[in-house]
């Protein structure tokens, strides 16, 4: 038997949130995913949060899973043992229940120019890039947006104008990329009074990523790219 | 009254695409979409996107018609051969483009964009980067949005079009945020609303696709074409079904029964063994399930382990770390044990080249549209530059549509949609049954494995078809069980149960009807293919009382149809 202790909010009720327990017989290789799916399915439809893929690409699920923000598709029930806490992501308005806000986060996201500014005009084919130059990226790439560095991350607990581990990690995707023309402008977003600087090294964003990136070491290494102008 | 020129419904590849296309010649274009266009499933897609580029030593000779021949070989000679050379011709010049705006691509030696080698293809054609291609290019189209300043609508849910006769005014949608059901004027909509594997429970598809991403336009009036073709992709993940990208075996990957042999040298030539295409590639691991050669718990091996620890990190790391993360298993040093899964429509809502649909002011592109290019059966690697390719195309000729078209919403028919809609939900509450909605999509997705799967036939079908029309019968005694107004996602499922139902029946009735085998519909009964009387598209009108069949031809340019060898 699992107990799923569910952080409740209807926003059309209002009122203050509750937990609400949850107690089912969970199967073998069950994720916390699959545990609220059941509970939808058997027990209380109402309960809400955002899901899609299952496969942990797509982003939608991140949550706090008893002491960490994690995926919920990617998060086995028993290894987080038999009683299980489900929160909201932290620092974005709650909507109801599981189900945040995400606005604040994806503005964010687009002040740091998010798309690729070309250093050169297109060729008629590709871009070369060398194999070399393409690893450089490499380790900025894989973020879905799912929202687990922000909630876990005090600064952005803080300072709501506060840029974010997330939208620092993809300005170095582009800074980092051998075709891109952009980085003065991008780094002047970063530089400024709530980008890099405000970062406190914590490294929670880079504990709690699902993709296993590392939003911390492209923030250190944004830092000395706006102080040495290396770019 | 909400109202934009161009709207599009659904934020994956082919919205995306689309409404890029038609902001360069249109002010307001809007796009929305079920769940965040980072959250779409073009992001799953792994293993690549077809273009004859000829980047590679292998694949030097490559030219875009023999593209197209693979492709219309692939369909099994049921796709419009006009429509698979304008997706195969566009191909370089879209990979470039996709390039151009920043999509990082794995490089060769010289620095080009890398290819690998895909089931049914005569070189390697399938441009890649490492084994997240789809989600790169998600990322590299969500970023031109952004640049754009493209207006997206998050989370909505379009439950209906909003039409009269002939003409498509719009859209009915539910607002989660404000909990309203909202029409949105449009003089043009298309339709990027993606697959419907959830109808199969055996699916790799996201928990979103469901048969509502074709359900609105068919509900409408607006007929389904080939819907009767799924593809069954070979490797899924044994019991989850998420996907085993088809690069595994374009890297070299074998696929590996219980007495440990490579079976497929008994199902396709030596020279071609584990990249045939899919539709044999699936029926052969089928059979030695079927046959007691499959693992005890069902599964075949897909095994990489020959391939080494270096080329497995760098070609195909997401497959390592999905291994990792759901089954406990390092493909380095343990085989992966899959089966077949549900995984694509070549089927979809009917459409000429232009993506334009039988009611004025609609068009659809991706996997919810059939123009058709995959015919019976789709090659891997083609579903993505179909996206980005017919994606442009009915964005372009959207975007010509509406230059005349008054700049406004026609209020009364949107009016009239919404409270038809309403009703029709005030309809349900008074339900009387038993159950939920999601008990009968469980049902209805065992009865479509078993009934239209990879081995079909008169008895099964016949059997699976009557399930379906009982299943329709309960769910309209079904009562919505929560009746919130804001994230009442009850209520979408609600309306995912009826797509599914309803679309599952299109499929049932149409795949009972043809009496041949041809690419993903193989019949035990009628085990060949029989051009003679089957070479034709199915068109599936939706009626209350069950669907209503048409037929139309298939367009053949330069390949006349021939027996299918690999």
């Amino acid at each position: 038997m699992v107990e799923f202790n569910i952080f409740r909010y209807d926003p059309d009720k209002g009122g203050e949130p509750y937990f609400q327990s949850y107690k089912f017989e969970p199967e073998k290789g069950m994720t916390i995913l699959e545990g609220l799916l059941y509970i939808n399915e058997n027990l209380d439809p109402s309960v809400a949060y955002r899901a899609s893929c299952r496969e942990a690409v797509c982003g939608s699920c991140a949550m706090h899973i008893n002491d960490m923000y994690r995926l919920a598709c990617k998060t086995q029930i028993s290894v987080m043992g038999s009683k299980i806490t489900l929160r909201p992501l932290s620092h974005l308005p709650v909507m109801k229940d599981l189900v945040v806000d995400l606005n604040p986060f994806f503005e964010h996201f687009k002040e740091i120019k998010p798309y690729f500014i070309p250093r050169e005009a297109p060729p008629n084919k590709e871009y070369l890039q060398t194999i070399e130059q393409r690893k450089k990226i490499d380790a900025w790439l894989d973020c879905i947006l799912c929202g687990a560095c922000y909630g876990s991350c005090p600064v952005a607990g803080k300072d709501g104008n506060y840029l974010g581990p997330h939208a620092l990690l993809k300005a170095l995707r582009f800074v980092d990329d051998s075709r891109d023309g952009g980085a003065k402008e991008r780094i002047a977003v970063v530089a400024r009074e709530n980008g890099v600087f405000r970062c406190h090294t914590v490294f929670n964003c880079q504990k709690v990523c699902p993709k296993d990136l590392d939003p911390s070491g492209a923030i250190a290494r944004l830092k000395m790219k706006a102080i040495f102008k290396k770019y | 009254m909400i109202f934009h020129d161009i709207l599009i419904v659904g934020g994956g590849l082919a919205g995306m695409r689309a409404a890029v296309e038609a902001a360069k010649k249109v002010k307001d274009v809007a796009i929305i979409s079920r769940v965040h266009p980072m959250r779409s499933h073009s992001g799953e897609a792994q293993g690549g996107i077809n273009a004859a580029l000829a980047n590679v030593e292998k694949g030097k000779d490559d030219t875009v018609d023999k593209h197209a021949f693979d492709t219309v070989k692939g369909s099994d000679f049921l796709a419009d051969q006009d429509a698979s050379e304008y997706l195969t011709y566009q191909g370089p010049e879209t990979i470039f483009e996709m390039e151009h705006w920043g999509c990082p691509f794995s490089r060769t030696p010289e620095g080009k964009v890398a290819q690998r080698p895909f089931g049914g293809a005569g070189f390697p054609r399938t441009c890649y980067a490492t084994d997240k291609t789809g989600l790169y290019l998600l990322q590299t189209l969500y970023e031109q949005i952004i640049k754009e300043k493209i207006k997206v609508y998050e989370e909505w849910v379009v439950f209906a079009l909003g039409s009269e006769g002939d003409n498509c005014y719009g859209v009915i949608a539910y607002d989660p945020h404000s909990g309203e059901l909202t029409p949105v004027g449009a003089n043009a909509v298309i339709f990027g609303t993606g697959g419907i594997g959830r109808i199969y429970s055996n699916t790799t598809n996201a928990l979103t696709n469901t048969g509502l991403a074709m359900a609105a336009p068919y509900w409408a009036g607006v007929p389904l074409k080939d819907i009767e073709f799924v593809q069954f992709h070979p490797t899924s993940l044994a019991k989850s079904h998420i996907l085993m990208t088809e690069g595994c075996r374009g890297e070299g990957g074998y696929l590996i029964n219980n007495k440990g042999e490579r079976f497929m040298k008994n199902y396709v030539s030596e020279t071609v063994m584990e990249l045939g295409p899919r539709d044999i590639v699936s029926r052969s691991i089928q059979t030695e399930i079927l046959q007691g050669r499959g693992f005890p718990d069902g599964s075949i091996h897909l095994d990489l382990r020959h391939l080494g620890a270096g080329k497995i990190m760098e070609r195909l790391p997401g497959i390592r770390d999905i291994c990792l993360n759901f089954i406990g298993i390092d493909p380095i040093y343990e085989p992966i044990p899959i089966t077949p899964g549900t995984h694509y429509s070549m089927g979809g809502i009917d459409t000429d080249i232009d993506g334009a649909c039988r009611m004025k002011g609609l068009y659809a592109a991706g996997e919810c549209a059939c123009v058709s290019m995959h015919g019976a059966n789709r090659l891997g690697g083609n579903s993505l530059l179909d996206t980005i390719v017919y994606g442009a195309r009915a964005g372009k000729k959207a975007s010509e549509y509406v230059k005349d078209k008054e700049k406004g919403p026609k209020v009364k028919v949107l009016e009239e949609a919404a409270r038809r809609e309403e009703s029709r939900i005030a309809q349900w509450k008074k339900g009387t049954g038993e159950g939920n909605p999601y008990k009968i999509k469980n049902e209805l997705s065992q009865v479509m494995v078993e009934g239209f799967g990879i081995f079909r036939n008169e008895k099964d079908m016949a059997k699976g078809l009557e399930q379906v029309k009982e299943l329709k019968e309960r769910a309209k005694k079904l009562k919505p069980a929560f009746n919130g107004k804001k994230y009442n996602y009850d209520i979408i499922g609600f309306y995912d149960m009826k797509g599914n139902l309803d679309v599952a029946e299109a499929i049932g009735t149409g795949a009972l009807t043809r009496k041949e085998s041809r690419g993903s519909h193989f019949r035990t009964d009628f085990k060949t293919r029989d051009d003679a009387n089957w070479l034709k598209h199915t068109l599936t009108y939706f009626n209350e009382m069950g669907p209503r069949l048409d037929y139309s031809p298939v367009k053949i340019t330069k390949y006349k149809p021939e027996e299918r060898k690999y």
